[in-house]
């Protein structure tokens, strides 16, 4: 077992936590960033970005990649694709293993895990997911090339989507559980004036059925229970995103009802020397820029926090 | 072209000679789109690390030509999400996956398909 010691660590390496990276390590504080998955987080999930500050038109990738390199250039550590094995926040040194062969030790953490794209959770959703089941329908539309599909939800993400997807489809069905929208007004009128969008309000999808791939759903009428089996080609599920905090559970780390993080106006969560920031916070609006925003918050209130915890350490020598 | 840092398959050719000429290949064949940059970085590491030196990782521009060695194999029929990934062990395809994988996901492929 490898044992390295940090002043911060920050879980996460998305908007919020590479922000968090540039503010400690211009700072001077020795900081690891560690990711789960890809460095970027949902940022390189976006194809374009057109609404960040200062930042006519980019890619989600080469945002998150200009901000990796700026955290590096201030001598932040970025690993990514680590399993973290386990965890101990409370002590007053943190301790996070990876890999379960690397113990990291740190004055202090920051969780910016954000968040994941919420899945159905049904019958053969994982068996198609690929072959049928999307959630990108610009990485996928193309495939769908006249085919019917469905799209499911009713926020903005949904029907701007299943407005796209007719550029591909021959039909479009939005499956949606309430008898109105979450979306925009905006959004709503563009997917209703679309002659190959039709609407199935007040239904759930409750199963995926196919051979190879996807042929047929069975879709349930919340009010009435009837179920129906619909054949359909494919499947794109835009039904929002969820905190990514499962790692956390059990580990002391208040989580509210829909598992986010809950912090005080610091960003400070309830453990001493833990704070959050991003998506993984409870919080209203879930933007790029209120990621960084949270992240610049977490590393200052962090910094001042291991600042203080060296100047007790020097004044009791 | 794709812009990653892995080796890229270009042709027919260098698809024919790679899984011929080498034991363990695990192929990505994509764009530079979100579901397929995840890939591409795990396998980038992978590649760096000391693990899989026994597997020889490549790329391969999806909208390519030559890249139907790829998109019409009988077990990626079906497929309809990017990227579509190929494991061949000995010339032959061992496994296929549709769609986004995590870096467990891979590593599970890896240690199942090509044991050391």
């Amino acid at each position: 077992m490898q044992d390295q010691n940090y002043d911060a660590i920050i879980l996460g390496g998305g908007p919020a936590g590479l922000t968090a990276g540039i503010y400690l390590s211009r700072a001077k504080l020795k900081t690891l960033i560690l990711d789960q998955g890809i460095i970027g987080g949902q940022m390189v999930l976006s194809y374009e970005i057109a609404n960040y500050p200062g930042v006519e038109k980019t890619t989600g990738f080469q945002l998150s990649n200009t901000m990796k390199k700026q955290a590096i250039s201030f001598g932040c550590q970025i690993q990514s694709n680590v399993k973290i094995t386990s965890i101990d926040f409370e002590s007053e040194t943190k301790k996070i293993e990876v890999n379960g062969n690397t113990t990291f030790h740190s004055k202090a953490i920051i969780i910016a895990t954000g968040g994941k794209s919420r899945s159905l959770n049904i019958d053969g959703e994982d068996t198609f997911k690929g072959k049928g089941i999307s959630y990108c329908a610009t990485c996928d539309g193309d495939f769908f090339q006249d085919k019917k599909i469905i799209v499911v939800g009713g926020g903005n993400t949904a029907l701007e989507e299943a407005v796209s997807l007719t550029k591909y489809a021959k039909k479009v069905s939005i499956v949606h559980q309430f008898d109105n929208f979450q979306a925009l007004e905006h959004a709503v009128e563009e997917a209703e004036k679309n002659e190959k969008i039709e609407f199935v309000l007040e239904s759930r999808i409750t199963e995926f059925k196919g051979d190879d791939s996807l042929k047929s759903v069975m879709i349930e009428n919340i009010n009435t229970k009837e179920v129906r089996e619909k054949s359909i080609d494919g499947v794109f599920i835009f039904i929002g995103y969820e905190a990514n905090t499962n790692f956390l559970n059990n580990k002391c780390i208040k989580l509210n009802q829909w598992n986010e993080i809950e912090v005080n106006k610091n960003l400070q969560t309830n453990i001493e020397g833990v704070f959050a920031a991003g998506d993984a916070c409870q919080k209203r609006y879930r933007q790029i820029t209120t990621a960084v925003s949270d992240g610049t918050i977490s590393a200052l209130n962090t910094a001042e926090y291991i600042l203080s915890k060296k100047g007790k350490l020097a004044e009791s020598v | 072209m794709l812009q990653t840092n892995l080796k890229h398959v270009e042709s027919r050719n260098d698809f024919k000679n790679l899984i011929e000429n080498n034991e363990n290949v695990m192929i990505c064949c994509g764009r530079m789109g979100p579901m397929c940059l995840p890939v591409y970085d795990v396998m980038e590491q992978l590649e760096q690390g000391e693990d899989y030196k026994h597997v020889s990782f490549r790329d391969m521009e999806f909208d390519s030509h030559d890249a139907a060695v790829i998109r019409e194999l009988p077990e990626t029929k079906g497929f309809m999400s990017l990227p579509f990934t190929v494991y061949f062990k000995n010339g032959k395809l061992v496994r296929a996956t549709s769609s986004i994988q995590s870096s467990e996901q891979v590593t599970s492929i890896l240690d199942e398909a090509f044991k050391k």
